[in-house]
C-alpha cells in the first residue's frame, strides 16, 4: 500500500506537469485542429531560459524564492513571444493549405529550435541550480517532497484560471466561437486571427511554467528535453479527447499515475520478467485499450459524421 | 508517349546507370554510400505512401516495420543464433512479418480517425523499439541496446555483394554492387506502386481517403481495405529493413527512433503525397541534403576563415530551416498528385 500511495504522489507530479503542456496542444488543437509538433521545444525553451535566468539573479546574490518568481516570468514572456512568432510563421501562411502541411513545418521548426537552443546552450545537461528547499514531509510512510506539493498545487490554479477564462469572460467566449466555427465566429465580429494567436500565447505560457517545473524536478535541463514531454503530452491530450480542455487535464494526470504506477508494479505483476523500462510501452498499450473503447479519447465529444 | 517523354525517360535510366560510377570517380565510397541510403529511403517513402497518400491513413510508427524487417534478417542471419538462412528466404520472410505486423496495429485502429490514428501509430513504433531494446533479459533475443552484430553480408545466388568485381576495366565495389541490388528493388516498387494505384484496390483506397463514410455506402468494405494499406505498406518497410541489415552488417535500437518514422513522413508530404514521382523526389532530397550541408563547416572556414558555428548543429538547423521554407513555398508538395492539386487549387 506504501508503494501505491508514494506512485500516486509521483504520478500524479508527473501528471501534473503532462497536462499542464497537454492544455498547449489540445488549444491549438481545438481551434485549428493541427498537432503543433513544435509545442515541446517551447517547454524545452521554457526551462533553458529560466535555468540561466536563475543561474545569473541568484549570482546577483537575490533571495531564492525572488530569483524563481523572476525566472518563470521570465521564461513565460519569451514563450509567449516564440508562440507568437511560431503563429505567425509557420501556421498562418498554410491554413488553407491540405491538412499535413502544416505538420511538416511544425517538424522544421521544431528542429530549429532544438538546434539554436543546442548552439545557445550546448549538447550537455546542465544542472538546474537548487533554489527550493529539500524539505519533505512524511505521512503514513509517504514521502512529499516540497516540490512535488509546489508542482501540483500551482498546477491546479493554472488550471483553474484557465478554465475561468475560457468559461467566464468575454475572451474566453471568442476562444470558444472560433473553436466551433471560425466563418460565423468572424461574422459575429470575433477577430479570429488575435484569437489564434492568443490561443498559441497561452499555451506557450503554460508550456514555460511546465519546463521550469519539469527542470526543477529533475533538476536537468537540455536542448532535448522538450521531445519526450512533447510526446507524452501530446498521448495524455488524445488520451482525454483532444480539443477537449478538461480531457487533457484529465488526460495529463491520468497518463502521470499510469506511468508511475507501471514502473512500480510492472516488475511483480510479470514475475520479474520485465521492469520498469517497461513503462512507457505499458502507458501507450493503456492509451490504446481506450481508444479502442473511446475512439475520440475519455471525454472527447462525439464527432457525428455529416452526410 | 511523345517525343520529349521518351527523350526524359532514357535520359533518366542513363543517368540512374552511370550515376554510382560517377560519384565514385568524382566524390569517393562515402557518396555512393549517401546514394545507397537513399534508395533505402525512397523505398520507405514508396511504402509509407501506400497507406498515407493513397489510403489516406496517418501513420508515424512507420518505422516498426522497417525495424521488423531489419531484426528478422539480422537474428536468422548472424552468429546471435548461429543461423544463415539465405536473401532469398530472408527477404520475403521479413516482408511477410511486417506485413503481420501491419495488420497487428491496423486491427485495434480500424475505429480511428486522423490524429487519433497518428498517436496510435506513433505509441507502436515505441512499443516495437522498447522491445527490441529490452529483449536481452530475460532471453536473450535481440542483444539490447548492443544490437546485433556480423550480419551475413548480401549475397543474391552467385552475386557476391561484398566482393569487389572488375567489368571491362571498371571497378564495381560494395557500395556500387549494393547499389544496383538496391536500384532493382526500388523499380521494382515503383512498378508495384504504379499498378497498385489504378487497380480496382487502389481506387477503392482513394474513394476511402476521399470519404469513408461514402465508401461504405458503396459497398466497399473498409475494414479490409484498410487493413490491407497497412499490410501493403508494412512489406516495403519490411524488405527495406531487410537489405538495410544486410548492408550495413548491424542493427540497433537506436536506427528505428520515431524522428526516423517523422523524417520518412516528410519526404512523402514534402514531395507529394499519392505522386510516385513526388515521392521519390522528396525521400532522395531528404536524404541527401542533410549529407551535402556537412559541408557547411568547409564553407564557413573558406568564407570567414574559420569556423564560428558548429557545423553538426548548423546542418540540421538550415535543413529545419529549409523544411519550413520548402512547405511555405509548396504547400501542396514539390510535386503533387494532379487530383490533389486540383483540389487545393478549387478550395482557394
Amino acid at each position: 500500500m506504501d508503494i501505491f500511495l508514494q506512485q500516486l504522489v509521483n504520478g500524479l507530479t508527473l501528471g501534473s506537469i503532462y497536462a499542464l503542456v497537454a492544455l498547449g496542444y489540445t488549444m491549438v488543437y481545438g481551434i485549428m485542429e493541427l498537432i503543433n509538433f513544435a509545442h515541446g521545444d517551447v517547454v524545452m525553451v521554457g526551462a533553458m531560459v529560466a535555468l540561466t535566468a536563475l543561474q545569473i539573479l541568484t549570482g546577483w546574490g537575490l533571495p531564492s524564492g525572488i530569483a524563481l518568481a523572476m525566472a518563470v516570468a521570465l521564461a513565460m514572456v519569451v514563450c509567449m513571444g516564440l508562440g507568437l512568432a511560431i503563429e505567425r510563421v509557420a501556421y498562418r501562411p498554410l491554413r488553407r493549405a491540405p491538412k499535413l502541411a502544416p505538420l511538416i513545418t511544425a517538424i522544421g521548426l521544431s528542429i530549429v529550435l532544438q538546434q539554436l537552443a543546442a548552439l545557445i546552450w550546448g549538447r550537455s545537461y546542465r544542472s538546474f541550480p537548487s533554489v527550493l528547499p529539500a524539505d519533505s514531509v512524511s505521512w503514513h510512510g509517504v514521502i512529499i517532497t516540497s516540490i512535488q506539493a509546489l508542482i501540483i498545487v500551482l498546477a491546479a490554479l493554472l488550471m483553474a484560471a484557465l478554465m475561468l477564462l475560457v468559461k467566464r469572460t468575454a475572451l474566453g467566449r471568442a476562444m470558444r466561437a472560433t473553436a466551433q466555427n471560425p466563418g460565423v465566429a468572424q461574422l459575429m465580429g470575433v477577430n479570429t486571427d488575435r484569437i489564434i494567436a492568443l490561443t498559441f500565447v497561452l499555451g506557450s505560457a503554460l508550456a514555460a511554467v511546465a519546463g521550469v517545473m519539469v527542470a526543477a524536478y529533475y533538476n536537468v535541463g537540455n536542448y532535448t528535453m522538450g521531445f519526450m514531454l512533447g510526446l507524452k503530452a501530446f498521448t495524455a491530450a488524445v488520451l482525454g479527447g483532444i480539443g477537449n480542455l478538461p480531457g487533457a487535464m484529465l488526460g495529463g494526470l491520468l497518463l502521470g499515475v499510469v506511468e508511475a504506477m507501471g514502473a512500480g508494479y510492472i516488475g511483480d505483476l510479470t514475475g520479474g520478467y520485465f521492469g520498469s523500462n517497461y513503462k512507457d510501452v505499458f502507458a501507450f498499450l493503456v492509451l490504446i485499450g481506450v481508444l479502442v473503447f473511446h475512439p475520440n479519447g475519455l471525454l472527447g465529444s462525439r464527432a457525428r459524421e455529416k452526410v | 508517349m511523345n517525343a520529349r517523354a521518351r527523350f526524359i525517360n532514357w535520359g533518366a535510366a542513363v543517368l540512374v546507370l552511370v550515376l554510382p560510377f560517377a560519384t565514385h570517380a568524382l566524390l569517393g565510397q562515402g557518396w555512393v554510400r549517401i546514394l545507397d541510403f537513399a534508395l533505402l529511403y525512397v523505398l520507405l517513402a514508396l511504402g509509407l505512401n501506400i497507406v498515407v497518400g493513397y489510403a489516406g491513413l496517418l501513420d508515424l510508427g512507420y518505422v516498426a516495420f522497417f525495424a521488423v524487417g531489419a531484426y528478422c534478417y539480422a537474428l536468422l542471419a548472424s552468429p546471435q543464433f548461429e543461423l544463415h538462412w539465405p536473401l532469398w528466404a530472408l527477404l520475403p520472410m521479413g516482408a511477410l512479418l511486417a506485413a503481420c505486423f501491419g495488420v497487428l496495429l491496423g486491427t485495434p485502429t480500424l475505429g480511428l480517425r486522423g490524429d487519433y490514428l497518428a498517436i496510435v501509430t506513433l505509441g507502436f513504433g515505441e512499443i516495437i523499439r522498447i522491445f527490441l531494446n529490452n529483449l536481452n533479459a530475460p532471453v536473450n533475443i535481440t542483444n539490447g541496446p548492443q544490437g546485433v552484430n556480423l550480419i551475413d553480408p548480401l549475397h543474391v545466388g552467385p552475386w557476391f555483394l561484398e566482393q569487389t568485381y572488375h567489368v571491362g576495366g571498371i571497378e564495381i565495389p560494395l557500395v556500387i554492387n549494393v547499389y544496383f541490388l538496391f536500384l532493382a528493388a526500388v523499380g521494382l516498387a515503383i512498378r508495384l506502386s504504379q499498378r497498385l494505384e489504378g487497380s480496382r484496390i487502389g481506387r477503392a483506397w482513394a474513394a476511402i481517403r476521399e470519404d469513408e463514410l461514402a465508401a461504405a455506402s458503396m459497398g466497399l468494405n473498409t475494414r479490409n481495405l484498410k487493413l490491407l494499406a497497412f499490410a501493403m505498406g508494412a512489406t516495403f518497410g519490411g524488405v527495406s529493413g531487410g537489405l538495410f541489415a544486410g548492408f550495413q552488417g548491424f542493427v540497433s535500437p537506436e536506427s528505428f527512433t520515431l524522428q526516423e518514422s517523422v523524417m520518412i513522413l516528410c519526404m512523402v508530404v514534402l514531395g507529394g503525397m499519392g505522386n510516385i514521382a513526388g515521392v521519390v523526389l522528396g525521400a532522395v532530397l531528404l536524404s541527401v541534403l542533410p549529407e551535402a550541408l556537412r559541408g557547411l563547416g568547409g564553407l564557413q572556414e573558406f568564407l570567414f576563415g574559420k569556423v564560428w558555428v558548429d557545423p553538426s548543429n548548423l546542418r540540421l538547423l538550415v535543413f529545419g530551416i529549409a523544411l519550413v521554407l520548402m512547405m511555405l513555398l509548396r504547400p501542396e508538395g514539390l510535386l503533387p498528385a494532379r487530383a490533389r492539386q486540383r483540389e487545393f487549387h478549387e478550395s482557394q
